[in-house]
Parts: structure tokens; C-alpha cells; sequence
């Protein structure tokens, strides 16, 4: 190997790369930034400014904060809904000032006053809510004026009244314990704003209103062919918003005892800086209440923390520019490139140098020469079928085999003619196998292992295993439940192809050449699935040896055979029995005289070995290259290859010409003929072998005779 | 309308109803208010819309291209106190000048780059923007709110020179239109702005330059509010950078869309631009007249404003099937 080989294979299969991607696969990515910004603001205003964390000092700012958070509680709410509500300013201070008409001028309980803000709020929020959401008026706009507005009315009433505010005698130790007191340490305001977020939170994320909100936000018209009333549900949103917004006018009355021409100027402005910079996605459908208060904090700890150190006229607003354009910009851009980053960095491929093989070109004289044989195979179903990955026959002689369309098909013994539907699962059955019962046991792609009896009652067996302690993507789920095969106790031994990828990208896992498939074992008993082995290079076909003490199971894309251990001195371990095949084994079954079939869906080629040693090549090519022009594995050349207990080949069976069997991936002996099926062909073939045991059928091999 | 601007009762739009309301408000206040219809205040209402006019020109521009310009106020205020700033400051006038024109095509060109090329909403870029402006202008580079004029100056000697008893700012404006109106109806550029704005998907796919000519469109906007900010300081002799607060911005985006340049793009011209200045004008001079508080002024500007957004809802309403998704 040469240096720059070595230093290749450190590079790609010590650093762990694909953990990036499949880090960026998380929610919580999105919570990644704001909470780092919100560290880092708490982190340099904490700093630098003395006696920031003094308790006193916190009372007094988050007093402050427990109303503007509610103000961004409603706002997050409104663009969780896919609009926008600038008029919360006006609708704060207005509620402001009926709270303190009523409880001032009107003289009438404390009670009578918060009523008097929350209609305020509410009715505000509602001419809202109507315009945008019934008449479908541009929210950004319709919100704009209905600020002016608001703003122009409460100046008016403020010069009106702000002397008789002045005046009055009125007092009440209920508003005095809401402006200054506090409760366990903390004040009402921060109090009401922990409730009114924990029940918002829980009300978007566990309740059928706020999943309709999410829902608008997330794409309207979706939302509306599903038959949720869109503007109902818009409307609300600004009524709510308009509720909180009044909440937190009426605080600020009982802690100023009163309005001035202030009350909640540039508000609009600060809780759209915090619901953006939080994270709360503009045109909705993401965010949530944590953002929007993790804004909340890190707008006002910056506008105030400047404040406190003494920065002039004008500063705040200079802040919140800023952070706003960093923040929408930075929020546009994730929301657009994040597939693209997901997609560019989620391919990470190893190195990986293949063994030298024997060459298995016709007239090359070695075990795995192929021949034509199979291109004289009858067909079966030809046209009628897609996909039969893995076929399988009953005691009855009826042929099963899984098809794309998500079907278990079944041809009649003995011209297998005719065919039904014997049962419908959705997911692609993959590997088959009878248990003793008669029941059809199938490994569903992407879906699990599923049991379909004998009146084609469909179970599901399994779907999952234990969650590895590592993972970062949660591995429990079976991926690509793959073949399936069943130990004279009845446990199912399975395999699961890969943890990263689909089924269907099957391919990206050959290129990727990660080694994260698994053996599994489902015991019926007590309906429980353990991890057997773990860090296979794509686990394929299972087969039960004869003595059923071991099994045989193939790493297709390591071209290697392993026999795994069920008892005797090795049991639990697994060795490999054959290793650096010409070709990428598939399903394995037995054989009538004591050997094992084993099918290649493709293969190697010296370029795609030789791009196994060229990780960094591998990885341009799935950035830079349209999918069709990816190198990966040949499959268009397969076959049949027959092996002994011991991992010598017997023979190999191949199609020359193309036409019927390009590529196998599955095959059944079954009295003397040999039926083989392939993943992407459109038919299965009967093959006449010859030689072969003419009674022999594969259940009365695992089961005994009929009983 | 046909070609003289005389409503046209079977196709009847919002530019028509808005040319016949002012009609009408202007009979009304000629009969009922004494010193309405006099040559005096004539010119004085269209002096009075003259800067709101020539800003509305520059928001017109970008409206129709699908955008809007929330920074519009900002730049006018604070170019121009940053420029008379550095002129008290004894910065010499083609420096200060070339800098206060490089800051303003700056924001221009930052506008016009994050609506563009980062496909941010332009409501939220300029309203950063805006923001950032004023706050930066007036926390780091003026002292105080109002920047006088230095004596002696041109922009003094520009609010001081009358051309047949009438200001000259009718004048510019009067200018800026017609350029603005050639520009829109007779070069490539212009045509190309209405398709952008119409259909940008469609406008991109035929080869027309939509992201250059976006830049393009608020860097233009930033000069247009340049200019407005010079004039306005000509007249008042300083500036006052609190107009930034005021509902100024709000008047621009009354002026357009009452005007009948309609909020989604791809709409409306010059001519609306008039129609819309002509109404804010008379209805402002009527109410200054009548002797309205300033503050009631403001809320039956918002309720103008709010009136003419649901009629311009009702007749250009959003297309739900086109309409992407966080078109907010």
C-alpha cells in the first residue's frame, strides 16, 4: 500500500464524517444557532456589564422580559400560522391604556380593568384576524396600517388623558403586588409568560388547534385541500396574539401606574427581531415557543445590556437592523440549503481495498467460470411480474414470490399458468421463508419482518431492534430488512442491510461502502429482536445450514461469506467461509445434495474496486454527478454459484446472453429444478438441474415430511 | 381610462375612483373652504406633495417590480443629516457629497443584494435596513436630531430659487416624473421591470437580467430618497431626522397603492403616482385648513390608508395557486 493509499484509508475511515449528516437529519439543528446566540449574548453582556447576574438586577430586567416575551409568544404564534402581526405595539399600549382608564379614571376594580385591556386585545386582534384571514389581505401591510392606526388612536387618548391619569386617587395593593411584587423570587409577569408558554407549547404541539396552525403555516393550500378551515384558523392566531399583547399591556399598566407616549414603541419591530432571531421561520410552518423566547432574551438583554452601558439615541434601533437582516437572511438561507447541504455532505465514503479474485470469464477455468446454462430456463410469469427479489415454493409446489408493488403473487403447481394475489403487505417483500407452521415469513424493505399465514392473514412480527448506544440517527428501526431464515427452534434469523440509507438508494450504500449492516434474530416466544452482529458491509441473504447448528450469511458488497455460530464451541461468533468472490452474493438457500445455492445480483469490476481505494473520487462523483452517471456496482451480469459446507465452490451458472437472467438474486431448488428470480427482472425462471434429487423439496428439508 | 385620463365608467378602477374622489374633494373644498382656491394655495398643496411625490416616484419604481422599500424615509433623513453634518463639521463639500452618495448607493446596492441574491422578503430586508440607518446615523455620525444648513450653502440657496412664483421642488418632481415615466414606458430596462414584476419565474426564464435589474431598482429607490432628503432640507433650512418615526413611510405606501399601483406588482405607472399625490394633497390641505390636530390627521390617514388595502385586496386579489408560499 502506498503512503498516499494509507493516508486515504486514515482519513476516511478514522474521521467520522458521516456524522455531520446525519447530525443535520435532526430537528434540533434548527435550535442549534439561536440557543448559541443566546449563550453567547448572555456570555458578553453577563461579562461586561457589573452585577448583571445580581439577583435584584435580573428581577428588575425580567420583569421587563415576562411581558415582552408574552408580546413574542402571540407574534411566534401568528408566523407559526404564516403571517405576521406588526400591530402588537399598538394593541400592547392600547390595552395599556384601557387598563388604566378603567382602573384610574373609571375608578372600577383592578378585576374590571384586566377585562377591560383583554376586550381591548382581543377585538384588535380579531379586526386583525378578519382582515387578514377572512379577507385575505397581505398580513405585513394590513398589520402596518392597523399599527397606524392603533398608534394614532392611543396618542390621541394619551394627550387626552394623561392629567386625569395624573390625578386620580385610585390604588389597590392587587395592582401594587402585580407591578413590584414577586412570587418564589420571581415576578407575576415572568410568571404568567412560563404559564402562557408552557401552554402554548403544549397546545401547538400536542392539540388539534395548534397542529392546524402548523399545519396553515407549513403549506396553506395542503391545509386546505385537507379540510382544515384555513381562515378560521388565521383568524385565530391574531385574536391570540392580540390576547397576549393585552396580557402584557395590562402589565405594564399596573407597573407604571400608567401610559405614557412610550408604552410600547418600536415593540412591533423587537418582537419580530426575536421571533426571527430565535429561529420562528418566516411564512410559518416552523418554530416554536422556545425560539421565540430565546429571541426574546437575546433582544432584550442586547437592547437593554447597550442601554446599560451607555449608548446613545439611535443604538438600539442600529442593533435590531442588524440582527434582524443577519437573522432573516440566515433564516432563508438555512430553509433553502439545508437539503442541499444534507444531500452534499451525507455521502461519506471509506476506503476500502477488495481482495484479488479469480476470474470467472468463461473458458477461464476456475470454480466461478460462468456458463450459459441459465439462458435455457423456462419463464415464468414473464411480463406479468416485477421484481420477484426472492421466490420461494409451498409443500403444495406453488411458487411465491414478493413483487415492487408491495405483493405476495402466487403461481399454481404444476404449469405455473395461472396467478393471484395471495396477499398485500405495501412495502417490497424481500427474502422469503416457510415456517413450520406453513406461515409465509417475509422481510419487508423498509418496513420489518412480517408473517403471512396460510389465510393470508398479514402480521407484523417486527420493526425494530435495541437502539445502539452510539447512533446518532435512531438505529432501532429496521432500514432494510433484507433475507430471512428460520432454526429448527423457530426463531427467525434476519438480516438488515444498512442503517443509513433506504432500500431504494441502495446504491448510495454501495458507493458509501459503510459497514453498518446487521444480523438479527426474532424470537417468536416472546416476540423480541436482538442484534447479533453489527458492522457488515451490506448483510444480505441468510441460510440455515443443513445441521441447522450454524447459518451462512452474505456481505454483498465485501463479496464474503460468513457462517455464523447458532451452537457448539463458536457459538455467538461468526467466521468467514468465503471470502473475495467475482461477485456481490445475494440470497443463499440449500441445495438437494447437501450444498448451498447462492445468487450474485452483480459483478465486481477492476474500475469500481479500484474506486473503493479513491473515497475522496467517490465523494465528488455523488456531489458532482447526476445519479445515471454514477460508477457502482455492475449489475448486469449475475448468476448462480453453488457452494459446499466448507466454502468451496462447486459450480456456477450464468446467462451469457443477457436475456433472461442478467442478474440473480434469488433461486430455489425445488424437485430437481432450479427457480430463480432477480430483484429488477420480469420473471422467474425454471432451470432443470441436472443430477439433481428429483423429490427433494426445501421444506420437507427444514420440516420433515407432510405431516 | 382613455388617453386623457377621463374615467371610462364600464372599466371602472381603482386609479378612476381615487381621480374622481379627489375631483370631487377638490370641488367640495373649493366651495365649502374659504382660501382653498386661491393661486397661493394651489401651489402650496402641490409644493406639499411635491417631496412625498418624488419619494413615491422611487417607491413606485419598485413596487411595480414586486418589492417595496420600507428604508425609503430613512435614507432621506439621514443621507442628508450625515451630509450636513459633515459639512458643519468643515468636511469639504465634493467629499462630504461623495461620501453621502457612496453610503446611500451602499444601502442601495445591500437592499437590492438581499432581496435579489438571498432571497430574503423585501419587506424585511428594508425594514433592517431602515432600522440599521437611522440608528447608525444617529448614534455614531450626528449629534443631535435636527442638522441645520450651513449659510450660505447651495441646498439653502436651492430652497430659495422660484421660477414663476413656484417653488422649485414642483419643479424637480415635475422632472423626476417625466424621466421616471419615459424610463418605464420607453427604454427596455423600464418594459422589463413590469414583466419582472408580473412574473419573475416567467421574466428569469426568457433571459431577462430579474436579479441585476432588482439592484438595480433599490439602488435607484435610494437615490430618488436623496434627492427628496436634499429638497426637504432646501425648504426647511435642516433636517429633522424624527421624520423617521413619523408616518412618512406610511404616506409613500398611502400615495402608491391609492394611486392604483397595486401591492403584487406588475401594475400602474406615473400617472397613478399624480393621482394618488393629488388626493394626499388636497385631502391634507383641506384637513390644515379645517384646522385637524396632527394626530387626528394621522388616523384618518390610516384609515385611508387601511380603506384603500382592502379595495386594492378586493380588485387585484392574491392568487392562491401562485402565490408562493411566505409571501407575507
Amino acid at each position: 500500500m502506498t503512503f498516499r493509499e494509507r493516508l486515504q484509508a486514515w482519513r476516511y475511515n478514522l474521521v467520522p464524517d458521516h456524522l455531520i449528516g446525519e447530525i443535520l437529519t435532526k430537528r434540533w439543528t434548527d435550535n442549534a444557532i439561536p440557543f448559541l446566540a443566546l449563550v453567547a449574548t448572555l456570555g458578553v453582556f453577563g461579562s461586561i456589564i457589573p452585577g448583571f447576574f445580581k439577583l435584584t438586577s435580573l428581577q428588575e430586567s425580567t420583569r421587563q422580559l415576562g411581558e415582552f416575551s408574552l408580546v413574542v409568544i402571540g407574534m411566534t404564534v401568528v408566523m407559526l400560522g404564516g403571517g405576521i402581526d406588526l400591530s402588537v405595539g399598538s394593541i400592547f399600549a392600547l390595552s395599556c391604556f384601557s387598563a388604566v382608564y378603567a382602573f384610574f379614571i373609571l375608578e372600577q376594580s383592578i378585576w374590571l380593568a384586566l377585562a377591560a385591556a383583554l376586550a381591548t386585545g382581543l377585538v384588535f386582534g380579531a379586526i386583525n384576524g378578519y382582515l387578514v384571514g377572512y379577507l385575505r389581505l397581505r398580513a405585513f401591510l394590513t398589520t402596518l396600517v392597523t399599527f397606524i392606526f392603533g398608534r394614532a388612536l392611543f396618542d390621541i387618548l394619551v394627550s387626552t388623558y394623561a392629567a386625569d391619569v395624573q390625578l386620580s386617587q385610585a390604588s389597590s395593593d392587587v395592582l401594587d403586588f402585580i407591578g413590584d411584587g414577586t412570587f418564589w423570587g420571581l415576578s407575576v409577569s415572568v410568571w404568567l409568560a412560563v404559564i402562557l408558554a408552557i401552554v402554548t407549547h403544549i397546545a401547538l404541539t400536542r392539540s388539534r388547534p395548534g397542529w392546524h396552525v402548523l399545519a396553515v403555516g407549513g403549506s396553506r393550500r395542503s391545509a386546505h385541500n385537507a379540510g382544515i378551515r384555513v381562515r378560521r384558523t388565521v383568524f385565530m392566531t391574531y385574536v391570540f396574539s392580540g390576547f397576549c399583547s393585552s396580557i402584557g399591556g395590562f402589565l405594564i399598566a399596573c407597573r407604571l401606574s400608567g401610559a405614557g407616549p412610550g408604552t410600547g414603541l418600536n415593540l412591533e419591530i423587537m418582537a419580530l427581531t426575536a421571533a426571527v432571531v430565535g429561529g420562528v421561520s418566516l411564512g410559518g410552518g416552523r418554530g416554536s415557543v422556545v425560539k421565540g423566547l430565546m429571541g426574546a432574551i437575546i433582544v432584550l438583554t442586547m437592547t437593554n445590556g447597550l442601554i446599560r452601558l451607555g449608548y446613545g439615541t439611535g443604538t438600539n434601533q442600529m442593533v435590531l437592523g442588524i440582527l434582524l437582516a443577519v437573522a432573516v437572511t440566515i433564516d432563508i438561507r438555512w430553509l433553502k440549503n439545508r437539503h442541499k447541504v444534507l444531500n452534499e455532505v451525507y455521502v461519506a465514503p471509506v476506503y476500502l481495498k477488495m481482495g484479488e479474485t479469480q476470474s470467472a470469464a468463461p473458458g477461464s477455468g476456475t470454480p466461478y467460470e460462468l456458463d450459459n446454462r441459465l439462458s435455457a430456463a423456462d419463464h415464468i410469469g414473464l411480463g406479468e411480474l416485477e421484481g420477484p427479489e426472492d421466490v420461494i415454493l409451498d409443500r403444495d409446489d406453488h411458487l411465491y414470490c414478493g413483487t415492487r408493488h408491495g405483493e405476495i403473487v402466487r403461481f399454481f403447481a404444476p404449469d405455473y399458468k395461472r396467478s393471484e394475489v395471495f396477499a398485500h403487505i405495501g412495502g417490497f417483500p424481500l427474502g422469503l421463508a416457510f415456517d413450520k407452521q406453513g406461515n409465509l415469513i417475509s422481510c419487508v424493505g423498509a418496513m420489518g419482518l412480517y408473517s403471512v399465514s396460510p389465510e393470508r392473514e398479514v402480521k407484523r412480527l417486527s420493526a425494530e431492534t435495541a437502539r445502539s448506544w452510539t447512533s446518532i440517527v435512531d438505529d432501532a428501526r429496521l432500514r432494510d430488512p433484507n433475507d430471512c431464515d428460520i432454526a429448527p427452534d423457530g426463531r427467525i434469523y434476519f438480516t438488515d442491510s444498512t442503517k443509513r440509507y433506504d432500500a431504494h438508494d441502495w446504491a448510495l450504500d454501495s458507493i458509501e461502502n459503510r459497514a453498518t449492516g446487521r444480523l438479527l434474530v426474532y424470537d417468536p416466544k416472546d416476540g423480541s429482536t436482538k442484534t447479533l452482529l453489527d458492522g457488515y458491509r451490506y448483510t444480505n441473504g441468510v441460510c440455515m445450514a443443513h445441521d441447522g447448528k450454524s447459518l451462512f450469511f452474505a456481505e454483498s458488497w465485501a463479496c464474503r461469506v460468513h457462517r455464523y455460530w447458532l451452537e457448539g464451541p463458536k457459538a455467538g461468533t461468526a467466521e468467514c467461509v468465503i471470502r473475495d468472490m467475482p461477485g456481490y452474493p445475494d440470497n443463499i438457500n440449500r441445495a438437494s445434495d447437501g450444498n448451498y445455492w447462492m445468487a450474485w445480483l452483480g459483478m465486481r469490476t477492476p474500475s469500481f474496486d479500484l474506486s473503493l481505494r479513491h473515497p475522496d473520487m467517490r465523494k465528488r462523483m455523488t456531489r458532482r454527478l447526476p445519479q445515471d452517471e454514477w460508477l457502482f456496482p455492475n449489475i448486469n451480469t449475475g448468476g448462480v454459484v453453488k457452494f459446499n459446507e466448507k466454502g468451496g465452490i462447486v459450480e456456477t451458472l450464468g446467462d451469457l446472453s443477457g436475456n433472461a437472467h442478467p442478474m440473480v438474486t434469488s433461486m430455489r431448488e425445488h424437485k430437481g429444478y432450479l427457480f430463480v428470480g432477480g430483484i429488477l427482472n420480469n420473471r422467474i425462471g425454471r432451470y432443470k438441474i441436472s443430477g439433481a434429487h428429483p423429490n427433494w423439496t426445501s421444506p420437507a428439508s427444514y420440516w420433515g415430511g407432510k405431516p | 381610462m382613455n388617453a386623457i385620463g377621463w374615467p371610462n365608467w364600464r372599466r371602472l378602477n381603482q386609479e378612476g375612483i381615487v381621480f374622481a374622489i379627489a375631483i370631487l374633494l377638490f370641488a367640495a373644498a373649493a366651495l365649502g373652504l374659504p382660501g382653498f382656491l386661491t393661486a397661493d394655495n394651489l401651489v402650496a398643496i402641490v409644493r406639499s406633495v411635491s417631496v412625498l411625490g418624488i419619494l413615491a416616484l422611487g417607491m413606485a419604481v419598485v413596487i411595480i417590480g414586486r418589492g417595496i422599500d420600507l428604508s425609503a424615509v430613512a435614507i432621506m433623513a439621514m443621507s442628508v443629516a450625515w451630509y450636513l453634518q459633515l459639512l458643519n463639521t468643515g468636511t469639504s463639500d465634493g467629499l462630504a457629497f461623495a461620501y453621502v452618495l457612496a453610503g446611500v448607493l451602499a444601502i442601495g446596492l445591500l437592499n437590492g443584494f438581499l432581496v435579489a441574491y438571498a432571497d430574503v422578503p423585501a419587506i424585511f430586508v428594508t425594514l433592517a435596513t431602515g432600522s440599521f440607518v437611522f440608528g447608525y446615523v444617529r448614534s455614531q455620525l450626528i449629534t443631535q436630531d435636527a442638522v441645520p444648513v450651513p449659510q450660505g450653502h447651495w441646498v439653502e440657496l436651492l430652497g430659495g430659487v422660484r421660477f414663476l412664483d413656484i417653488p422649485v421642488e414642483v419643479f424637480v418632481f415635475a422632472g423626476l416624473a417625466f424621466l421616471v415615466f419615459l424610463f418605464l414606458r420607453y427604454t427596455k430596462w423600464g418594459r422589463f421591470i413590469y414583466f419582472a414584476g408580473d412574473n419573475p419565474v416567467a421574466a428569469r426564464n426568457i433571459g431577462i437580467p430579474v436579479r441585476p435589474m432588482l439592484v438595480l431598482r433599490y439602488a435607484l429607490s435610494a437615490v430618488v430618497a436623496l434627492i427628496a432628503g436634499l429638497l426637504t432640507a432646501a425648504s426647511l433650512h435642516s433636517i429633522n431626522t424624527r421624520v423617521v418615526n413619523s408616518t412618512l413611510l406610511y404616506d409613500i405606501v398611502l400615495v402608491a397603492v391609492i394611486g392604483g399601483i397595486g401591492l403584487s406588482g406588475g401594475r400602474g405607472g406615473v400617472r397613478n403616482v399624480l393621482v394618488g399625490a393629488a388626493l394626499i394633497g388636497i385631502l391634507l390641505n383641506a384637513m390644515t385648513i379645517i384646522d385637524i390636530p396632527l394626530l387626528y390627521q394621522n388616523l384618518i390617514k390610516a384609515a385611508i390608508l387601511l380603506g384603500a388595502i382592502i379595495v386594492d385586496g378586493i380588485i387585484n386579489p392574491r392568487d392562491e395557486q401562485t402565490a408562493q408560499q411566505g409571501d407575507i
